[in-house]
């Protein structure tokens, strides 16, 4: 046991018990606390892959900017009380989730079937590289740098949009 | 000894049949929200597992296009959801339907 796979499994532990935890709590700011926890053990996930830029905007954007941002309009709007899980149609949410374990076990046999890891085999050096904010920011700047333009306006967009939606009386 | 390629990404299949499970479940438009997020990350997952073992940087600069689209697609969602609260008092799923009629 070396201390790669120690932190996988507790990080690949923690994402998914977090991420089951957020879909089935009630409370939807303890669901979105959940959130953040899962976001956080996937920034330790990414880390683990040598991927220090992504983790570090993981934890900003994700974990700070997003999730920030859910819990704000959650406290804002208050919901009404949902019912508990599997009490209203609960055939349906059983059917539901039947449906989405037949599809993970099928994606799950084909990723062990065609044995990825025969093709690609994981070169320390070249992955640090990859992962590096020197090495993104050389590619988003050169060869990428029309996409990050129009992320740019995307986001201008964005936020003029949702100012509207907001303030907007609907009649 | 690395860690096979195959638990990354059975990891990022569980991630996103829990984000699924969550869209089909829940009623809260909030919560259906927050799954997509996870649906979203369980993505970045798989993109940056095949950006690290290939050791090519362009899935990590497509997770970062796919989180600039990720807060802007929150940020449209949340004020389509405040919208819909101002005009219906209700975030519930099912008691919104004026599409349907």
């Amino acid at each position: 046991m070396t201390l790669e796979i120690v932190l996988f499994v507790i990080f690949a532990l923690v994402c998914l018990v977090s991420g089951i935890l957020m879909v089935t709590r009630v409370n939807p700011v303890i669901s979105a606390l959940f959130l953040v926890v899962n976001f956080g053990s996937l920034a330790g996930l990414y880390l683990t892959l040598n991927a220090q830029f992504i983790a570090v905007a993981q934890v900003i954007i994700y974990a700070g900017a997003i999730m920030v941002f859910f819990l704000f309009v959650i406290m804002l709007i208050n919901p009404e009380h949902e019912k508990r899980f599997l009490e209203y149609k609960p055939q349906l949410k059983i059917f539901a989730v039947a449906i989405a374990v037949l599809v993970f076990l099928q994606i799950a046999y084909i990723i062990l079937f065609s044995k990825p890891s025969e093709g690609v085999s994981r070169e320390v050096a070249a992955s640090v590289k990859a992962g590096t904010i020197e090495q993104i920011g050389r590619e988003l700047f050169t060869k990428y740098v029309l996409p990050f333009e129009a992320v740019g306006y995307l986001l201008l967009s964005a936020a003029i949009g949702a100012l509207v939606l907001a303030k907007k009386k609907f009649k | 000894m690395q860690i096979p390629i195959e638990y990354y990404l059975i990891l990022s299949a569980a991630l996103f049949m829990t984000g699924i499970v969550g869209v089909l479940i829940r009623r809260n438009a909030i919560i259906v929200f927050m799954s997509i997020e996870l649906m979203l990350n369980s993505a970045n997952l798989t993109l940056i597992t095949f950006s690290s073992y290939l050791g090519n940087s362009i899935g990590q600069i497509f997770v970062f296009f796919v989180m600039a689209v990720a807060a802007a697609e929150a940020a449209i969602g949340l004020a389509i959801i405040i919208a819909l609260f101002r005009n219906k008092l209700t975030v519930n799923l099912d008691e919104i339907n004026i599409f349907k009629w």
